[in-house]
């Protein structure tokens, strides 16, 4: 291991951040002690739903450490018991007349320290009058399901959304034409993207200066920052956000909880800041959930394997409030993707959501948006097909896979994929798995266990996912009447380094190291003469945040964008300094120089003292060579990959165990493959976890069945395999240097391979997620339990 | 109760409630922050730390049942020469991400390496079993205990002394060398 | 982060201080040793004592050693043992393999640093797997109280889920594992993941003499069955030969008097078919480990 030299711009650079967080000098929210810091604790409801009959908080009150308890009654008086969310309803605070799911926050106690406040909770006398539930969202629209929602005038049912995208008749009639349909019903259950860090918050509401600054775990700081103004009614500019480092997001960090909203209030009352970070069940119970999609998925083909249409009918639980985090338009998200990477005639699908006395959210975890849900639907019906017609899986995907020439590629939904080679991924995906050796090992171990009875069986399973990120263009993209766009401001020094400051928020993707290594692309400058800021709302460009696999696809060109501006004008400056016309330079990374005189030129350090400098600068450039920009996407990007996962059953214990995982990612130009490898690593245990063991569920009265990490179970360092990583680069053509997102693709692709490779193995057509060894018993029995309902 | 504690080789005395989590008084009372917490239920890891000479959850120890013994955190990991090995490693490897897990599981790391030199892949996925990371998928996790165990198995090259060193001085100096080494040589 | 609530602290000096501590302040008074079953529930405040009495100090109660009693040959294992530390036993090893495949799977190496095999045992969570274990290998637990000691045979030391012989002012101090010379044993279990607790566990020990069966311990976790264990099944190996259908039947008879409860591990059909699978295959892998003498 001898020392190389620092690569400046792409390649696999060591990160920046690492040196703080392996010294245990990282600051994450509950590392912040503010002088005279209070503690806040919240009271849930035990009940799923339930009237409030009264609250009484005087024995809390008269707690001597106890500070302030706040109730709902108290914010209704600020008019503050209701908060807009993201989807056009409104999300409960602190509950007033009724509670709508177990966990639902009903007063917020503030003492001076935590322990205190704990024990505080246990004096508030609340008393509930219970009511049936609706849990089961296949129940939530009969005429005689119980009223989520009844406290909103004019509520007579359960029903908050119909949403369809596609060709209904032009769909049906392929259907009605087609030589083979398979079907399918599916549930894709509710998860939670269960950071490893919870939320939290400190408000401090200084009543001296007159401002407000949050430091809070968010992904999104300015878009808190915009209704943290909107519900408390304070002035944006008295409003500081500050999002330190973050223990992990995934999406769970994207949506206001009731929590920091009784924080600010709290600290205004008190006068003194207010700390509140939930506990593990507060994050599992309360805090913004992911999928549970119920859907029936329909594909037609030709008795030979060519794919003709997709048909897709879908029942989406959002819980009590309709609170998702997506953009305003989109009521499904982008489930439109539903179509995968398939060159079909024609596609439909319909989407109905509905309220049920579950926690609110659903955006979250990885989800692109609820692509997640559509790459698991595409990927496991294009298997029952399979199954069906008794092709081989890689063959029938392969087939019928979008080819390189049809891109730019406008689908049956309406969306234009950017680019790709999905077959040349797949090729890949199946040499470095060895697919033919690999099947016929499987057919030696199913002949070994039929003539034994014993033994494991091996299971193969792929998926081949085209995702869709970086949201979005202005003109059909908003949250809550924000344009997605996002905004980067990159300011030169004299002596030549720079700070860059982006809109987007790291919870651990590495921005401080990739957008340094961008403007290294861009500039020629070292990353390590490049600081970046983000999450600090005072000293950032507005833009809306991280999820999605935004960051680099939206503040990474704006990125990009600013250093080209920056560079231009240096050429300005470094015209006037050679004087010579600036249209004779030509730029070699880090210098302009004169065309045909490699000795002639300046160095961007030198044009940078010479900004700053007393030189006479041509008409229109005004000194320095700071530039930013806002960066208004022409297009989402679309990354793609092709997963083969290797499992091996015992099929009479139901056991699993992930023996191989193969996965080719493209996602156009990499920045810094290292950590793009290491984004995909984590995708993949996604995958596993979701495939295997993860599941939020409940009982018939709406217990959550699921709050803590003994019931909530995530993958560990035993169930992940070594993953073996390969990648194909087919640049987005709209991207400024043609790269895509990569946060979320292999937790989009991953799961419905791991399914496919256990079903493949136990030669089952179709069972839910989990496949805990129970499941996969009951599934070889034939008699697959319903994971989204509680075991009776 | 008034608890003496060695923290870190630093002896602590301290008055406590007999509630009080070792996690809390580390965290709160004596301000390291480095050591996490993710679970309440002992399930995560992200708060282990050494009791006496082994890693515990320090959300399931009482801060009374400390009185009298050694604890070390992430903080405590460092020498005088710098960074050691293993925090160097998870440099190298990209063995973190969000960082949160991270202390915890250089801990239990360091335990490791100490009985167990040259452990091997499986060895390393069984110690680390009790502590969760949501980001890395734990392969590159696996790769620095790796690298750090054939770190330590070969002694200091002149290079990686020159880097040791200078990765305990600053954040900026440290950012002059690549992880192009440990990386790619996977 | 979930916090306990009040309660008053005090260190034992030894076994008879700790047992005078809780025979003085009465029911509401426990023990606490490695604290892994019982602070948890604390901090979710299912459990409320008064008093903690920490017994961590006592290291009179740590350790493993053989010893000769009256009966035989026995393994002596103290209360406060922590499970890394029965893992890394080698005398465990070789008279009770059992116990290190049942440790191997219990939580994670960093929990069982801390964990003590008697504050499992004092939990008697329906799925805690040294129950399992020590049941299979009929282990006699030691008792002290203000009069002394008393032994009880873990296959009655069970009263229920939560519930055992123990009484408010006792300390379980000992573990006492026969060691019969050639005998194998093994313990199985099925999880979600690792370090989860059982869907179903079954652990097995067997002498055997010229492929016969002349001694059989069998102990089911997490199924529902009776004590932790399988009398029938055990009478029926008796004198048998260790062939696959002999097992398969024991399997049959141990679930029969089985009475899982369905949950998020798993269905009640399902359970009930792992405690007749795991336990066949559990005899299967001890007779493969047992002397045949």
């Amino acid at each position: 291991m001898g020392r190389v030299v620092t690569p400046v711009g792409f390649g696999p650079l060591r990160r920046k951040e690492d040196l703080r967080l392996v010294r245990g000098r990282g600051r994450f929210v509950d590392d912040i002690a503010l002088p005279g810091m209070l503690h806040g604790a919240i009271l849930r409801s035990p009940y799923a739903h339930a009237r409030i009959v009264s609250v009484d908080t005087s024995a809390a009150e008269s707690h001597p450490k106890v500070r302030a308890v706040l109730t709902g009654a108290d914010l209704a008086a600020r008019d503050m018991a209701w908060m807009p969310t993201a989807s056009h309803d409104v999300a409960a605070v602190l509950a007033c007349e009724k509670v709508h799911f177990q966990g639902q926050e009903v007063a917020f106690v503030v003492a001076e320290d935590r322990y205190a406040a704990r024990d505080a909770l246990a004096l508030i006398e609340v008393e509930y009058e219970p009511l049936p539930a609706v849990v089961d969202a296949r129940t939530a629209l009969d005429p005689d399901a119980p009223l989520v929602r009844d406290e909103q005038p004019g509520c007579t049912d359960n029903h908050i959304f119909d949403w369809e995208s596609g060709d209904a008749a032009a769909t049906d009639a392929v259907f009605a034409a087609a030589e083979h349909v398979s079907d399918c019903d599916l549930v894709y259950p509710r998860v939670h993207p269960a950071p490893l860090e919870t939320c939290g918050i400190v408000a401090d509401a200084d009543r001296i200066e007159g401002r407000l600054t949050v430091h809070a775990t968010t992904q999104a700081p300015h878009t808190h920052r915009v209704l943290y103004s909107r519900i408390a009614g304070v002035p944006e500019h008295r409003i500081r956000v500050v999002a330190p480092d973050i223990g992990g997001g995934f999406g769970n960090k994207v949506a206001m909880y009731p929590g920091y909203l009784c924080a600010v209030v709290a600290s205004t009352v008190t006068g003194r800041p207010v700390k509140w970070v939930e506990d593990r069940s507060e994050n599992l119970m309360a805090s913004s959930f992911a999928r549970d999609y119920h859907m029936r998925g329909e594909i037609a083909a030709t008795r030979d394997g060519r794919i003709l249409a997709v048909r897709v009918r879908v029942l989406a639980d959002h819980g009590a409030f309709n609170a998702t985090s997506q953009p305003s338009r989109f009521p499904a998200g982008f489930f439109g993707v539903f179509t995968g990477s398939y060159d079909l005639r024609a596609a439909h699908c319909r989407v109905t959501g509905v309220h049920t006395n579950k926690a609110p959210g659903g955006v979250a975890y990885a989800c692109s948006f609820r692509i997640t849900e559509a790459s698991y639907l595409v990927e496991r019906l294009v298997d029952v097909l399979a199954h069906d017609l008794g092709l081989d899986p890689a063959r029938l995907r392969m087939d019928n896979l979008l080819r390189a020439e049809q891109f730019p590629h406008p689908t049956p939904t309406g969306w234009e994929y950017d680019s790709g080679d999905y077959p040349a991924t797949l090729r890949l995906a199946l040499e470095i798995a060895g697919y033919d050796e690999l099947r016929a090992e499987q057919a030696a171990t199913r002949a070994e266990y039929e003539r034994t009875g014993r033994g494991r069986l091996l299971g193969i399973g792929l998926s081949f996912f085209t995702e869709a990120v970086g949201a979005g263009p202005r003109r059909t993209m908003d949250i809550m009447g924000l344009g997605m766009a996002d905004g980067a401001d990159l300011r030169v020094h004299p002596s030549g380094g720079a700070v860059l400051a982006v809109s987007c928020m790291s919870q651990g993707q590495g921005h401080e190291t990739t957008f340094a290594q961008i403007i290294g692309h861009e500039l020629g400058i070292p990353a390590d003469q490049v600081q970046v800021v983000q999450g600090d709302t005072d000293r950032t460009p507005f833009g809306l945040g991280t999820y999605g696999s935004r960051s680099t696809a939206v503040s990474g060109a704006a990125t990009v964008v600013a250093a080209r501006r920056v560079r231009e004008r240096a050429r300005l400056v470094a015209g006037a300094m050679l004087e010579i016309d600036p249209i004779d330079l030509e730029w070699v990374p880090g210098r302009w120089q004169v065309r045909g005189d490699p000795t002639a030129g300046a160095s961007l350090t030198e044009i940078a003292a010479a900004a700053h400098s007393g030189l006479e600068l041509p008409d229109g450039v005004e000194g320095h060579l700071d530039a930013s920009c806002v960066y208004n996407p022409p297009n989402l990007t679309f990354p793609c990959g092709a997963y083969l996962c290797v499992v091996e059953v015992d099929p009479v214990t139901g056991e699993v165990r992930v023996r191989r995982f193969v996965a080719v990612d493209d996602c156009g130009v990499r920045i810094n493959p290292m950590i793009v490898a290491g984004q995909v690593h984590r995708g993949l245990a996604d995958g596993i976890g979701m495939a295997l063991m993860e599941l939020i569920t409940f009982d018939p009265d709406g217990n959550h069945l699921a709050a803590s990490f003994m019931d909530y179970l995530l993958p560990t360092s035993m169930e992940c395999p070594s993953w073996e990583l390969g990648e194909t680069v087919t640049p987005s053509p709209h991207h400024p240097i043609g790269a895509k997102g990569v946060g979320e693709s292999a937790t989009v692709g991953s799961p419905a391979a791991v399914v496919n490779a256990v079903l493949d193995a136990i030669g089952v057509r179709h069972a839910d997620m989990p496949l805990t060894p129970a499941q996969v018993w009951r599934a070889v029995q034939g008699r697959p339990l319903r994971p989204d309902l509680a075991i009776r | 109760m008034q608890i003496r504690v060695s923290v870190n080789a630093a002896e602590r005395v301290h008055e406590v409630e007999a509630r009080l989590l070792l996690v809390h008084l580390l965290r709160d009372e004596l301000g390291l922050t480095g050591t996490h917490w993710g679970c309440d239920t002992s399930n995560c890891g992200a708060c282990t730390v050494w009791l006496d000479e082994v890693p515990v959850k320090s959300c399931t120890v009482l801060a009374v049942m400390a009185d009298g013994h050694r604890v070390r955190t992430v903080e405590g990991l460092e020498g005088p020469g710098g960074l050691d090995q293993i925090q160097q490693s998870f440099i190298e490897c990209h063995g973190l991400q969000c960082g949160f897990c991270t202390p915890g599981i250089l801990m239990t790391a360091r335990w490791l390496l100490d009985r167990v030199p040259d452990p091997t892949e499986q060895e390393i996925r069984e110690t680390i079993s009790g502590q969760v990371c949501r980001c890395t998928g734990y392969e590159n996790i696996v790769r620095s205990v790796r690298h750090a165990a054939e770190s330590e198995q070969a002694g200091w090259s002149d290079a990686e002394q020159a880097g040791r060193s200078e990765a305990g001085q600053s954040a900026w100096s440290e950012q002059a060398r690549t992880g192009q080494s440990g990386w790619a040589a996977s | 982060m979930q916090v306990p609530a009040h309660f008053e602290y005090r260190r034992a000096t030894d076994v008879d201080h700790a047992v005078a501590l809780l025979g003085r302040f009465g029911p509401e008074a426990r023990v606490v040793a490695g604290g892994h079953s019982l602070i948890p529930m604390m901090k979710l405040r299912l459990a409320q004592p008064e008093l903690l009495v920490d017994i961590n100090e006592l290291t009179e109660l740590s350790g493993v050693r053989l010893h000769n009693g009256p009966d035989g040959p026995e393994l002596r294992i103290g209360a406060l043992t922590r499970h890394a530390e029965l893992l890394d036993c080698a005398l465990v090893g070789e008279h009770a393999a059992m116990l290190h495949d049942a440790e191997r799977v219990i939580a994670d190496p960093v929990v069982r640093n801390r964990g003590t095999v008697g504050g499992s045992i004092c939990q008697a969570d329906p799925s805690e797997d040294l129950s399992g274990a020590f049941t299979a290998l009929r282990a006699v637990a030691v008792i002290r109280g203000a009069d002394g000691e008393r032994t009880v045979p873990v296959r009655e030391f069970f009263h229920g889920p939560y519930e055992t012989a123990v009484g408010p002012a006792e300390v379980l101090v000992e573990l006492r594992v026969p060691v019969r010379a050639g005998s194998g044993s093994s313990y199985l279990k099925v999880d979600r993941r690792a370090g989860d607790w059982a869907v179903a566990a079954a652990g097995a020990v067997l002498n055997l003499q010229n492929g016969r069966v002349t001694a059989a311990g069998l102990g089911l976790t997490a199924v529902g069955a009776p004590g932790f264990g399988a009398p029938d099944a055990e009478e029926y190996l008796l004198g048998r030969s260790t062939d696959a259908g002999t097992f398969a039947e024991a399997g049959r008879i141990a679930a029969r008097a089985c009475r899982p409860v369905a949950d998020q591990r798993g269905p009640v059909d399902y359970k009930l078919h792992l405690a007749a699978e795991l336990t066949a295959r559990a005899l299967t892998a001890a007779a493969a480990r047992a002397a045949d003498r």
